[in-house]
């Protein structure tokens, strides 16, 4: 199935040079409707308000981790199938395990390139 | 007297004392040591003289370390050398920081130049800023790094202010500021930053871990 590549996308990182580095790597692959979101509140109103195909976040942040916001997306019965790709610099197994339980679509591990980006969000995507 | 001194060993005894008066400070028990022999000795048999010479040793053992530490000029570590090196582990975040954001203006402006050209050139060129958009990407693994740097010193420092404390010198104890220990497997546990290349799981690695749940 050929993968919408004008939907919305919605990055999550408290680190803005990220942000940046993630908006132009979806760029190269082509995905143009990028919106920023710098902490879990801030994706939740966005995801509750706007109408997003995927999430990509970083899980080391404040207050509200990756890991918290993937579990507060499952737990909303209107988000609960957004597709969520988290994006760290965390690499032991029980990271990758504990993000698995809680409903993680994929899992990309820094410093990653633009060619492992398109792959998993086609992965992901694909499968949805 | 003396000889109904309780047989308990010596190291059992003095943490007791230490247990029942947390407060007293080093060089009070070497002094308490120094008066008990002074006033005691003529009237000691030789198992007590003995016993008495290994606390003896002990007491100028605590007042041997104290100088030593002293010498060392140890509130230099918590007043000065770490907060410098946290200092300048930060300064380098922001420098990192700032020339990455450069870097990808630059990037960005050539973008502009790609989509305005076409065919090869365009390609080389947008093929050119992606790599350079992944490698900036370091920026965010080295910061993280530093802030795991940054977090050691902090409690090396806590861990020096309460050596200096017990010794009885000025400084406060910190022991506040330790990091507190880790509670099972809550989530701040999961919080580790990037591993070292040696020990860390790679992209395969999380792919084949994750495609085990399927």
């Amino acid at each position: 199935m050929p993968i919408d590549k004008s939907m919305n996308v919605l990055i999550v990182d408290d680190y803005k040079t990220m942000l940046r580095i993630i908006r132009n790597l979806l760029k190269q692959i082509e995905f143009n409707n990028v919106d920023e979101a710098g902490d879990g509140s801030e994706t939740l109103a966005k995801l509750r308000s706007g109408n997003f195909g995927l999430v990509i976040s970083d899980w080391n942040m404040v207050p509200m981790t990756g890991l918290q916001l993937l579990q507060e997306v499952r737990a909303d019965a209107r988000l609960k199938a957004t597709p969520f790709i988290m994006i760290t610099a965390e690499s032991k197994t029980e990271n990758v395990i504990a993000a698995k339980q809680a409903g993680v679509s994929n899992y990309i591990v820094k410093p990653f390139n633009a060619e492992t980006l398109r792959e998993k969000i086609e992965k992901v995507l694909g499968n949805a | 007297m003396l000889d109904t001194m309780p047989t308990t060993p010596l190291t059992t005894r003095l943490a007791e004392i230490r247990a029942r008066y947390p407060a007293s400070a080093p060089e009070m028990v070497a002094e308490v040591v120094r008066s008990v022999l002074t006033s005691m000795r003529g009237d000691l048999v030789s198992g007590e003289v003995s016993l008495l010479s290994e606390v003896e040793a002990l007491g100028r053992t605590i007042a041997s370390a104290k100088a030593e530490i002293a010498a060392l000029r140890v509130d230099d570590i918590t007043a000065s050398h770490i907060p410098f090196a946290t200092d300048e582990l930060d300064a380098i975040v922001a420098h990192t920081a700032s020339a990455t954001h450069a870097i990808l203006a630059s990037c960005e402006t050539l973008d502009a130049v790609s989509a305005a050209t076409s065919g090869a050139m365009a390609a080389k060129l947008t093929d050119a800023t992606t790599r350079i958009y992944e490698a900036c990407s370091f920026q965010d693994i080295t910061g993280q790094r530093i802030t795991k740097v940054v977090t050691t010193l902090k409690t090396i420092e806590a861990k020096v202010a309460n050596i200096i404390a017990a010794f009885g010198e000025r400084t406060d104890p910190l022991a506040a500021t330790l990091p507190a220990a880790s509670s099972g497997a809550t989530e701040a546990s999961l919080l580790n930053g990037p591993q070292l290349p040696t020990a860390a799981m790679d992209q395969s690695d999380i792919d084949r871990l994750l495609a085990s749940f399927d």
